[in-house]
């Protein structure tokens, strides 16, 4: 049987786009174009060499409002085989905890031997989904990779840390998420988007994966946000042009602010 | 008074500073119960005791070294269940913030990753983060279940203040996921006798502009006539220049040293979200047009081979 591979993607406001805040204090993602999370692209990517090097079925998933179709497409005309699309409005405002449940009980309904995840995503940035998932689905967390390659029902990839470079191995089935040193992302070919507008994608709701609205969107979230306020904009500091001694005034400034 | 876990970021027994931090903040909602794991557990205890921690609870087993985060989360869980803290806080290093949300998921409770600052208040502690590429500074609380909070380098000026740091063992049983991803193999990186670049007071960092490993000595040079840290652009990374540990940015570090010196480097959106919090910039560059420049509050444009090394060489003069 084919190795059932997920990936998680998320639709996320383009960062050179200027998110803002909404006065629920959730990110206005209605001001801004949306795309797929480009850390998320590294997971299609590497899904996508692990098919090329086994027999494998990709179905990538996504948690969000009706646009986040997009990122669907994308990864579907990068060569990623089918789509699920989770879309509920009580999902407005869900947090970490919650973004978890949703995509466990997805990926378990879907069925699956090796999740894979983006490091991050460009807006949360939390970084915690996927042990999260690993968490709930009871499975082994793989996170973090520079590198993975899948091999007689095991995972294998390596962590660069701070302190070290490590080695990790784990059964199927596993979550795993790779960092943006994985490997360059693919353009999807004129080819690839062709054929994605025929590919399926899959529409379920909260009742499809026995999720009571009270424990998502803003009234089931864990964390509160409290206040946001945009960071004031630095004041317009002084520029020189180099004559031939702008290290020289560069240190003198520093000396004046007793840097040196 | 109620007890705070704070989890320890250490090297057999050498504790990182950012833990320091987290025994200064943990005091303004409570007493600092700290938890150390692995070699050199117990080594850490006069420091913690030196900076407020009341506890110090230690464990010492294998699995640490051997599999990946869960050993650690089942440890920490212990400790919660143990002491019944009134929060949890770990560092926010990419394994931190894995163990931190897995103990979240356990205790059912909310996670806030990479606080800023953290403040007591009347529903519990209250969270600063700076996101969104650093435009935004909000402020959360975790409404259900202890709040479990990762805290970024950086976020406190660390305080010493003795306390008792009573090191007593931490009993644990390990999970059936405990065992579940091996660490086959594990090379330390070697040190570069430089600043940690999310711990240093000046950070300078090259970018595109340096074109070649080979001229990023004269960051290094410049860096190290201010005894500070080394960054790079993705760009600079991307190309083999420099090692991506060294990265600052959104797939790389954040920094908010006191000086952040950018050299070669356009300001990307990606780059800012990691150092547009430093509280004074200065760039060279040679493009008047560089995005950096909205930044800084002084700049100079030029080309960083004429201007760097005048600058070095000035620097150590104003030192000499
Ligand atoms: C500025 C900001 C700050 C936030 N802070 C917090 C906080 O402190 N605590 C909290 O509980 N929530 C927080 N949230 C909400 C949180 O970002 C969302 O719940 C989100 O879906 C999960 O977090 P993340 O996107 O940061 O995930 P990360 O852990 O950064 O994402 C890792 C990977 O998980 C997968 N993934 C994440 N979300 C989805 C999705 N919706 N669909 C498909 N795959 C996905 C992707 O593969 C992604 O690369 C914050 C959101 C924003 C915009
Ligand atoms: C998902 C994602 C995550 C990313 N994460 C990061 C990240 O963490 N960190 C990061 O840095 N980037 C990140 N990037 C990349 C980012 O978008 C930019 O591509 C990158 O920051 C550019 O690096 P740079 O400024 O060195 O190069 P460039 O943008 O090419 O700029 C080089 C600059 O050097 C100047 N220059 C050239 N020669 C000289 C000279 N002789 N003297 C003086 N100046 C000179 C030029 O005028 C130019 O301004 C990310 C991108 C994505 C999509």
């Amino acid at each position: 049987m084919s190795l059932r591979i997920v990936v998680c993607a998320k639709y996320v406001p383009d960062a050179i786009g200027d998110p803002h805040f909404t006065e629920n204090l959730t990110v206005d993602r209605d001001d801004v174009d949306g795309l797929l999370s480009e850390l998320d692209e590294y997971a299609v990517e590497q899904a996508l060499r692990i098919k090329e090097a086994a027999d494998a079925e990709i179905t990538v998933v996504t948690v969000g409002p009706k646009d986040a179709e997009e990122a669907l497409r994308k990864a579907l005309s990068m060569g990623a085989d089918q789509a699920i699309h989770i879309e509920d409005d009580d999902l407005h405002g869900t947090d970490v905890m919650g973004t978890s449940l949703v995509l466990a009980k997805a990926v378990q309904r879907a069925g699956y031997d090796l999740v894979v995840c983006g490091m991050a995503s460009t807006d949360g940035t939390m970084g915690v989904l996927p042990a999260i998932l690993a968490e709930r689905l009871g499975v082994p967390q793989v996170t973090l990779l520079s590198e993975v390659s899948v091999e007689g029902g095991a995972v294998k990839g390596r962590r660069d840390g701070d302190a070290a470079s490590e080695q990790l191995q784990a059964s199927l089935p596993a979550v795993v998420s790779v960092t943006d040193q994985s490997g360059e992302a693919r353009y999807p070919s004129f080819k690839g988007i062709m054929a994605a507008k025929k590919k399926p994608v899959t529409s379920w709701d909260l009742s499809d994966l026995g999720i009571d609205a009270e424990e998502v969107g803003l009234e089931g979230a864990w964390t509160t946000v409290e206040s946001a306020a945009e960071r004031p904009a630095r004041t317009v500091g002084t520029i020189v042009k180099d004559e031939g001694g702008g290290g020289r005034q560069l240190a003198a400034f520093l000396a004046k602010r007793k840097f040196v | 008074m109620t007890e705070v876990l704070v989890y320890v970021d250490h090297a057999d027994g050498v504790v990182r500073k950012p833990t320091l931090e987290l025994l200064t903040l943990a005091r303004r909602i409570g007493e600092p119960v700290a938890v150390a794991l692995g070699d050199g557990a117990g080594d850490t205890a006069s420091t913690l005791a030196e900076h407020g921690a009341v506890r110090v609870l230690t464990h010492v087993a294998p699995e640490y070294g051997q599999y990946l985060v869960v050993p650690k989360v089942d440890a920490l869980q212990a400790a919660y269940e143990q002491v019944s803290p009134a929060a949890v806080l770990v560092p926010s290093t990419a394994e931190g913030k894995e163990i931190a949300a897995r103990l979240a998921l356990r205790i059912g409770s909310g996670i806030i990753t990479d606080a800023v600052d953290l403040e007591a208040g009347e529903a519990g502690p209250v969270a600063t983060q700076s996101v969104l590429a650093a435009s935004y500074t909000t402020t959360s609380r975790v409404s259900k279940g202890t709040p479990v909070i990762t805290v970024k380098p950086n976020s406190a000026a660390v305080e010493a203040v003795r306390a008792a740091g009573a090191v007593e063992a931490l009993n644990v049983t390990f999970s059936d996921q405990a065992t579940g991803t091996k660490i086959t193999s594990r090379t330390p990186r070697e040190s570069t006798g430089r600043p940690e670049l999310t711990e240093a007071a000046i950070v300078v960092s090259g970018g595109r502009g340096v074109n070649g490993a080979e001229n990023f000595a004269i960051i290094e040079a410049l860096a190290d006539s201010f005894g500070a840290a080394v960054g790079a652009s993705r760009a600079a990374v991307d190309a083999g220049w420099y090692p991506h540990t060294h990265q600052v940015g959104q797939t790389g570090k954040t920094v908010s040293p006191r000086l952040y010196v950018a050299v070669g480097i356009s300001g990307a959106i990606q780059h800012r979200a990691g150092m547009q919090t430093s509280k004074t910039i200065v760039a060279v560059n040679k493009d008047a047009e560089a995005p950096i420049f909205d930044l800084v509050d002084y700049g100079v444009v030029g080309d960083l081979f004429d201007v760097v090394p005048q600058l070095t060489e000035d620097v150590i003069a104003r030192k000499g």
